[in-house]
Formats: C-alpha cells, sequence, structure tokens
C-alpha cells in the first residue's frame, strides 16, 4: 500500500482497475498522510473528509459498474484559486475566507467528470500573486526538501503537495511562472498549456490574457493524462480555442533522434546561480545522449519580459480584483461611515500587502496620461517577444534553459525586495507574454540538495512534443521519483 | 444679445434581445429583484462574459439604417469604477473602436409651412451593458441592490453637437426612438428605462468657440427634454452675461421643479482606466455578415414614405405621419390593400386611428377624445380595429351604403366594442342611408311644404336658408339619407 504514494497515475489506474486498491483506500492513504505531514507544510488549506470519502466512494461504483476511464478514483488537489462547489475557495486571501463557491470551475468539473477524487484545496500566494508562497493569509507553505525555504509560487500548495507525495496529483496556474517555478523548487513536473486550451472558466482572475490553468505531478506522461482531462473548448470562456481534441500522450514514446534543442543565449548568461547552470548543462547532455542536436537561439527582447509582465499584469489584475468590494460576498469591513469608507476599508483589510502593491501599479498605468507610455508600450514588447520566440522556432523543435535562476531560497530572503522576487521568473515570463507552451522537469540537485528545474518551451500547441522530449528524459533518469527521505 | 445653442445627444437605448449582452439571463422587466441575474451577472469570482451575437445583429442592424460604418473589428474595454449596482466594478464598453461610426438621422423640426428638414451627423453607436439598480427606498437607511438590470445589452447613440434647440433635439430624439423601434432593436418603452437620453448643452455666439458644455444625464421623456434644455440655456446665458464662467459638470433636471442643479463637476469626475478587455476577443464583423443582415432589414421609413408618395399619391405629410411606426404602415397597407382607396385610408388613419391608439399615452397635441370614449379604451397604443375591417367600413362608405358621420359611429363601437362584423354594427346601429330615390323626394316634398319662410328666403337670396332646409331633410331622415343626395334633390326642386 504504502509504494502507491510514489506511483504513477497509470499505476494507480492499474491498481484500482485490478482491485488492488479501492478508491476509498487510496483516498483514505492520503488522507492520512495529510493529516500527518501537513501541519508542517501548509499545504492544504481546505479539507474535508467526508465530502473526499463519499466521491471516492461514487468513483469506486463507477469502477465497480466497469463505467471507469484512465484516472477515475484517482485522488488530486485543487489550488484555491479554482472554484469548487460546496468548497471554501479563498485564493489565498482574506478577502474570500468566507467564501464558499457555488459552483465548478471548468478544470474542476472536467476532472470531476473524468473522476478524479478531490482531497482538498491548497495553499498558494494571494490571488496567486508571489514566487514564494509568502503572501498568503493562510500562512506560508513549506518546501518538503527543507522546510526553512520556499516552495515557489504562486502554485506552492501544489508543488508542496506534491513533492511531499500528500497527493499524486494537482491543479496548478501560471500567470508568469506560477506552475513551472514551484514545479521546479519542489523538484516535480509541472506544464503550463498555450494560452486557450484550457478555459479559464471558474479560475479566480489574476491577469486574464496570462493566465492559464496546467496539471503538477511527478512526471510528464502524468501530466500528458492529466492535461488529457483538463484540456478542451470551454463556450464560457471567450478565449478558450476551439480545436479539435488531441490525445497529449500520443507522442510520449517517439524517440528523440533528430530533435532540435534551441538554446537562447539569454538564458544562458549571468542571471543564473552557478547550481543551476551545472545541474542544467548535464540534462542537455542527457539529451545529446539521447539524440538530440543543441543550436543558440536568440531571444533579442527577453530582456524587457520582467518590465512589460509588471505593467500587463497588474494593470489586468487592478481591474479583474475590482469586484472584490464587499457588496456581494467575500469580506466587508465591520465598521464605516459611508459608501467610500466601506470600499476603502473592506479593501485596505480584506488584501494583502503584494495585492494592494500590483493594485496600485496596475491602477498607475492604466491611469489617463500614462496608459500610452506604459500600457500600450508594454503591448508592443509583448508582440516582439512573440515575434523572437516565433523566429527561434524556426531553427529548433523546442526550447530548453532554466525554470528559475536559483534553487529555493529561504524565507525572508527576497520578500522585503520585490524586484528581486519578481526576478525569480525572469525565465517563465516571457511564454505567458508570447501565449506558449512551457514545462519544467527536476534535473538533479543544487546547492543545499534542493532541486533544479529544466525549462522545457514548445511552439504554440507544441504540448505533446513537449512532453514526449520530458518523458524521454524521465525514462532515461529518475530525479522525477525522487522525493525527500523527511516524508517518507 | 444674440446667443446660438449647441446640444449633443447621447442616448441608450436598451436592445431587444432574449438575453443579457455576455450572459444567458432573461432581460425581462419587473422581475422580482435579483432572481435574473447570474453567476456572471453578480460577478462571482472567476466567471467570464460570453458576447450574446443577437446584440451585435442589433448593432449591425442600427448602423445599416443610418447609413454608418460598421467596423469590421471593434473592441469591447473596460470601463472601471466603483458603485454598489455595478458587480464586477467595472462596465464592459467599447471605447476607443465602436462597432457603429458616422451616418446620421433626418429629422423633420416643427410641422406645417413652418416645418424645416435637417440631417444630424452621428458620431458613433458602440455596445454596452447595463449597471443594476440601487434601491435607496424602503430599506431604512440601507441600499438595495437589484441586479436584474446589470448585463442588459445597451446601444449607445452619439450624435455631433449638431442640434441648434430643444426643439431640435426633441425632434431628434423622436426620430430615433421612432427608427429604433421600427427596426426592432428597442421596446422605445421611456417609463421602464429602455431608451433614455443624455443631452450635452452649449451656448455661444454665432459663429464663435464652442462654450463649455454641462450633460443632462436621465431624461426620461420628451416633455422633460425639452423643458430641460429650455431651463439650461436660460442658466448658461444668465451665468455667461453676468460675468460667470460655464464649469464643464453633469447635472441633473428636477421634474417637479423644472430645473438642472450639479451632480458633480468635472473636478470630481472618474478617470476610467480604459484599456481593452482581455476576457473578449475583438469583434469581428464580416461583409457576408452584413449582408445577411441587411437582407433581414424591413424597409426603412424613409423609402416607405418615398412610396408611398409614389404609390398612393399621398402628401409628404400624410407619408410621413403614416410612417411613424411600422406597425401603422402595414396597418395602412393592409387596409389600402382591401380596399384599394389609399387616400381615404391615409385619411382614417391619421385622424381617427391614430387619435384612439394615442389618446394620453404620448404628448401629442391631437383632439382629445369625448371622456366616454376614452374611458372604454381597454389598451393603449393598440389598433383595435383590424385592417381589413376599416377597409370593409371605408368600402360602405364608398358604396354609399353608409354616411361618412355613420362610419365615425360604427368605427367608435367597432373600436370600443367586442368583436363583430362591419355590417352587423351598420344594421344593428341603423346606420344604412336611405338611398331609395322616391321616399327622398317624399320627405323633401314634405320638408319643403313645412318650411315656406325658408323657402321664400332662399329664394329671396339667402344663402343660409338653403343649409337649414338640408338640415331638416337630414333630421327628418335621421340622418340616413345620403346627404349629397338630398342636397341635389332640394336644388332642383328649388330651382326648377
Amino acid at each position: 500500500m504504502s509504494d502507491l504514494v510514489n506511483s504513477s497515475l497509470r499505476e494507480l489506474s492499474a491498481a484500482l482497475a485490478a482491485k488492488k486498491v479501492s478508491a476509498v483506500e487510496l483516498a483514505t492513504l492520503f488522507l492520512d498522510r495529510i493529516e500527518k505531514l501537513n501541519p508542517a507544510l501548509n499545504a492544504f488549506i481546505a479539507l474535508d473528509r467526508d465530502k473526499t470519502l463519499t466521491q471516492a466512494r461514487g468513483t469506486d461504483a463507477a469502477l465497480a459498474a466497469g463505467a471507469g476511464s484512465t484516472l477515475t478514483g484517482i485522488p488530486l488537489a485543487h489550488k484555491d484559486i479554482f472554484c469548487t462547489n460546496g468548497w471554501r475557495t479563498s485564493c489565498g486571501s482574506k478577502m474570500l475566507a468566507n467564501f464558499v463557491s457555488p459552483y465548478d470551475a471548468h478544470v474542476v468539473e472536467k476532472l470531476a467528470a473524468a473522476g478524479m477524487v478531490t482531497l482538498g484545496k491548497l495553499n498558494m500566494d494571494e490571488f496567486a500573486m508571489g514566487s514564494s508562497n509568502e503572501t498568503s493569509f493562510f500562512g506560508p507553505v513549506k518546501n518538503p526538501w527543507d522546510v526553512s525555504r520556499v516552495p515557489g509560487g504562486s502554485s506552492g500548495g501544489s508543488a508542496a503537495a506534491i513533492a511531499a507525495r500528500l497527493t499524486p496529483a494537482a491543479t496548478g496556474t501560471d500567470t508568469g511562472g506560477s506552475i513551472r517555478q514551484p514545479a521546479a523548487l519542489c523538484g516535480l513536473t509541472g506544464l503550463k498549456p498555450t494560452y486557450g486550451v484550457v478555459s479559464r472558466y471558474g479560475m479566480i482572475a489574476f491577469a486574464s490574457s496570462l493566465d492559464q490553468a496546467g496539471p503538477m505531478a511527478k512526471s510528464a506522461e502524468d501530466c500528458a493524462l492529466l492535461l488529457n482531462a483538463m484540456a478542451g473548448f470551454d463556450p464560457r470562456d471567450s478565449t478558450s480555442l476551439e480545436r479539435s481534441t488531441e490525445d497529449y500522450a500520443r507522442d510520449l514514446e517517439k524517440p528523440l533522434a533528430g530533435l532540435r534543442i534551441g538554446l537562447p543565449k539569454e538564458f544562458f548568461s549571468d542571471g543564473m546561480d552557478a547550481d543551476v547552470r551545472a545541474a542544467v548543462e548535464v540534462a542537455l547532455a542527457e539529451y545529446r545522449t539521447l539524440g538530440a542536436t543543441t543550436v543558440e537561439v536568440q531571444l533579442p527582447n527577453s530582456g524587457l519580459s520582467v518590465p512589460a509582465y509588471y505593467v500587463i499584469a497588474p494593470a489586468e489584475a487592478s481591474s479583474n480584483l475590482s469586484r472584490f468590494d464587499g457588496v456581494r460576498y467575500g469580506y466587508r469591513a465591520p465598521e464605516y461611515a459611508d459608501l467610500t469608507e466601506m470600499y476603502s476599508r473592506s479593501r485596505a483589510q480584506g488584501f494583502g500587502a503584494e495585492v494592494k502593491r500590483r493594485i496600485l501599479i496596475g491602477t498607475y498605468v492604466l491611469s489617463h496620461g500614462y496608459y500610452d507610455a506604459y500600457y500600450l508600450q508594454a503591448q508592443k514588447i509583448r508582440r516582439l517577444i512573440a515575434a523572437d520566440f516565433a523566429e527561434a522556432f524556426k531553427n529548433c523543435d523546442v526550447i530548453m534553459g532554466p525554470t528559475s535562476p536559483s534553487v529555493a531560497f529561504g524565507f525572508g530572503a527576497k520578500s522585503a525586495d520585490p524586484v528581486q522576487m519578481y526576478l525569480s521568473d525572469i525565465y517563465t515570463i516571457s511564454t505567458n507574454l508570447a501565449g506558449l507552451p512551457g514545462m519544467s522537469l527536476p534535473c538533479g540537485f543544487g546547492n543545499n540538495n534542493m532541486p533544479v528545474g529544466l525549462q522545457i518551451i514548445g511552439n504554440w500547441f507544441g504540448e505533446a512534443k513537449m512532453l514526449n522530449v520530458a518523458h524521454q528524459y524521465q525514462k532515461a533518469t529518475d530525479w522525477h521519483m525522487k522525493f525527500p527521505e523527511q516524508m517518507r | 444679445m444674440n446667443w446660438e445653442v449647441v446640444i449633443g445627444l447621447e442616448t441608450h437605448a436598451q436592445l431587444q434581445t432574449k438575453s443579457k449582452i455576455f450572459s444567458g439571463s432573461s432581460i425581462a422587466f419587473g422581475a422580482e429583484p435579483n432572481v435574473q441575474a447570474s453567476a456572471v451577472d453578480i460577478a462571482l469570482p472567476g466567471v467570464l462574459p460570453v458576447l450574446n451575437h443577437e446584440a451585435v445583429v442589433c448593432a449591425i442592424k442600427f448602423g445599416l439604417a443610418v447609413g454608418a460604418q460598421i467596423a469590421p473589428r471593434s473592441i469591447f474595454a473596460r470601463k472601471n469604477y466603483f458603485y454598489p449596482d455595478l458587480p464586477k466594478g467595472y462596465q464592459i464598453s467599447q471605447f476607443e473602436i465602436p462597432v457603429v461610426s458616422g451616418g446620421g438621422l433626418a429629422i423633420t423640426v416643427g410641422s406645417g409651412d413652418a416645418a424645416t428638414e435637417k440631417f444630424v451627423h452621428l458620431t458613433r453607436a458602440h455596445l454596452e451593458e447595463d449597471a443594476g439598480k440601487s434601491l435607496h427606498e424602503d430599506f431604512h437607511g440601507r441600499t438595495g441592490i437589484d441586479l436584474n438590470r446589470a448585463g442588459t445589452p445597451l446601444l449607445e447613440i452619439v450624435t455631433e453637437p449638431d442640434m441648434r434647440s430643444s426643439a431640435e433635439a426633441v425632434a431628434y430624439a423622436k426620430a430615433l426612438h421612432a427608427l429604433v423601434q421600427w427596426i426592432g432593436i428597442c421596446d422605445g418603452n421611456m417609463q421602464e428605462g429602455s431608451f433614455r437620453c443624455d443631452a450635452n448643452v452649449s451656448v455661444r455666439r454665432p459663429g464663435g468657440p464652442l462654450g463649455t458644455r454641462r450633460e443632462i444625464k436621465n431624461l426620461n421623456s420628451f416633455r422633460f427634454m425639452q423643458q430641460a434644455i429650455d431651463f439650461e440655456v436660460q442658466w448658461q446665458i444668465n451665468e455667461i452675461t453676468e460675468g460667470r464662467a460655464i464649469r464643464q459638470a453633469t447635472v441633473l433636471f428636477d421634474p417637479d421643479s423644472g430645473e438642472t442643479r450639479s451632480m458633480r463637476s468635472k473636478e470630481d469626475a472618474h478617470d476610467y482606466r480604459y484599456f481593452p478587455d482581455p476576457d473578449l476577443l475583438p469583434l469581428e464583423i464580416t461583409p457576408d455578415w452584413i449582408a445577411q443582415v441587411k437582407s433581414e432589414l424591413p424597409e426603412l421609413p424613409q423609402a416607405m414614405q418615398a412610396r408611398f408618395q409614389a404609390a398612393y399619391g399621398l402628401s409628404a405629410y400624410d407619408a410621413a405621419t403614416l410612417t411613424a411606426s411600422r406597425d401603422m404602415a402595414k396597418y395602412f397597407e393592409a387596409a389600402t390593400q382591401a380596399c384599394k382607396q389609399p387616400k381615404l385610408v391615409a385619411n382614417w388613419v391619421i385622424n381617427e386611428v391614430r387619435r384612439f391608439m394615442y389618446e394620453g399615452a404620448r404628448d401629442e397635441q391631437e383632439e382629445p377624445l369625448p371622456s366616454e370614449v376614452r374611458d372604454g379604451i381597454p389598451g393603449r397604443d393598440v389598433i383595435r380595429i383590424p385592417a381589413e375591417k376599416l377597409a370593409e367600413l371605408i368600402t360602405r362608405i364608398t358604396d354609399a351604403t353608409i354616411s361618412n358621420a355613420g362610419a365615425k359611429k360604427a368605427f367608435i363601437e367597432l373600436w370600443t366594442g367586442p368583436e363583430q362584423k362591419v355590417d352587423e354594427v351598420i344594421e344593428r346601429m341603423g346606420l344604412k342611408q336611405i338611398t331609395d330615390t322616391g321616399a327622398i323626394e317624399a320627405l323633401v316634398d314634405d320638408v319643403l311644404a313645412a318650411n315656406q319662410k325658408s323657402v321664400e328666403e332662399y329664394r329671396a337670396g339667402k344663402e343660409k336658408a338653403f343649409n337649414a332646409l338640408v338640415g331638416q331633410a337630414m333630421k327628418a331622415t335621421k340622418g340616413k339619407a345620403n346627404p349629397q343626395q338630398v342636397t341635389d334633390l332640394l336644388k332642383k326642386k328649388l330651382g326648377a
């Protein structure tokens, strides 16, 4: 039974099909681990054993009736950014600490329809704004590899929960690196799809033109199976793309001979720590062994991605977060003299410092007289960045580089300096601006035995190719199977 | 001193779609508060807008009807401000690139010989969503929020500052009001707020630079519009004359006092921080789509007026009056088809049908109906005699079965009474004319014998005496004789 905590989704599926384990037993196994290990990690912020087991019993019945699919009966947990019917959906904020969602997000609906069992809701940076999970109203998440370090963010709860094997899989969202950076810092595999592949309906908006939901799990194969269940056109999201269904696992077993890997020289410059560089170089050597060739590519405007992002994302956020006004749901200040005071107090008390900082930045850049200089300029840069990638992909099939410039850092190390914190996402942000898919997978360990992530950036709709590239590497290595000894 | 008034209007027309502009909720008026507010309308976390294409069709119809350009690609933008009945904290509207730009409306100002024609240019028309309503009464120091209206589709129609008087502004507003109903995009109900206008008013020296404008908000009747603009113009002239500068402001009209008063000045105007809504794709309208909508568009009032003049020989005034609404125009044509008497039908529709329809409902200045008739009318704005029946009635005049006066009596009965056949009404009310020449001749002889004095006076050259004789003859037949026949017979007998 205990070996199941490190099993792949296919193995779990096989065990369920062979009746070696029931969905209820599997859910119980992970709920018990959560009960034991979560207090030290703070990854889960909502649990409801009855609800979970009821859902598990339902999937057991489906399995018994032969109505199951690959994922039926397998547990997972949702980042608390996804509205989940009957569950508190807080988005890591005091503002929504009392909000129980009356409906399911598209992603939640699809995964439940595939038969997956919800273990609970996962901690995150408040409104997904952060790279260290230190901005959550519910307290920071600890990195299971070293609880004095951050798990990354904003999907830090998802990353820590999988790294500690509290759940086999989780949902995440990625606006500027929020799936890939915590995946790298916690030693797991995470994928941000092409913008529009997964519906944003029911996913609490941070920056609408950048937000994209994706799977987080131990391996590329697991991510492929999860993405199969998550992706698909949704008429409730106008930016959801109407494309024919595809099997993201179809190319997993393709050999890599002839694969051209683009290495942007801008990603291999001075910004990256030596230990990260060393691990990434070893991984690239492994790829050459597998038959790939590497080619230098250029992303000349990538240096502008962080400033462009910190105009566009806060601009959209400042407007997206206006609905949290204390009028209809969520936090309302207990005392106020008039309407203006109700607004200002509710928002001053309900939002944390980082969220307020971004609302202020966003409000400023959209203000009359500043819009052209900031917002329009940033949109132009965004188009240039996308054009750079289009040019680069003429000479390569995938792009690789580090996911994060450093391994997981200690609590408080960057929280005093927002710019330092924002630079954690320097390698991931440009893919969001371009709408491209990106992945992170574990490729070794750096200083203090902390995991290092390798980033793969695919061409638009190149998820299957990316997953193939990642899976072949994971067949040749076992970094993705490692998990912290203290979490056994 | 001479002043020129400059007016531009912004009109919000609520579009007659089945559901809201960005959600599937119904837009029916009058439901219990918040029952027509979905997750999207109340802006729950995570919900997203999806554009209702029906609303776009309305915008295309309007663009075609006013000869405007329809943008092949327009953008939805967020207008950010906080208000409790604005659930998202922003309104989805169009800012830089509206769906419709340019075009205009030909209007007639005044009537009769004083009527003048004018063309009012439109700046733009754009799609947007309505906000909810704040209910300040009934909650004892609190405010209730009703989000049923939130997300209702609106077309905001903006004119150039082309109007030079309140009369022109009202004429434009009435023409627009008729047009949006004509093309079926708005029900025009001003009481329920389906059609509401804001007026931008300024004054200047003729030929001088534009003055500073003040915007009068939410004018929901033509009468208030006229009053509000007239007051505002006089107020601005007084201010300037007394040496005070006009400051840009938003003002409200108080119908009780007949005055406008400032709501907020430019200094505390919002910075709406417009930016393209990332939740919505640009609105793309293909030439095929426009062609499709065009093929479904009804004949427009101006084209129809020209046709009525050419095909039926109607005057420009009659043609314009009959095309004030599509229902009336259709009614006119149906009745004309049935009795082939376009001019008679036009007279009956313009004088009788309209009078009965609009009695008390609009600020039209027709002769009021007698109260006993008015009280008996069950519904206003509804034509209660089918076109075929009016045609039958008119046929009974032309075939001399009834007189014009008799027809009017029958008309009232047909309008106010239960459904019944025209000939039965004529029969039952005894309205049939006596057409038997022998019978009339006998009657005329009796009248002449009994009114020798009048006969003598007539013969002495008093024309009035003849009218008295006709009156006596008609009285004797209880109005059933054909007056023309009576007149002819009298003349024959007296002249012989």
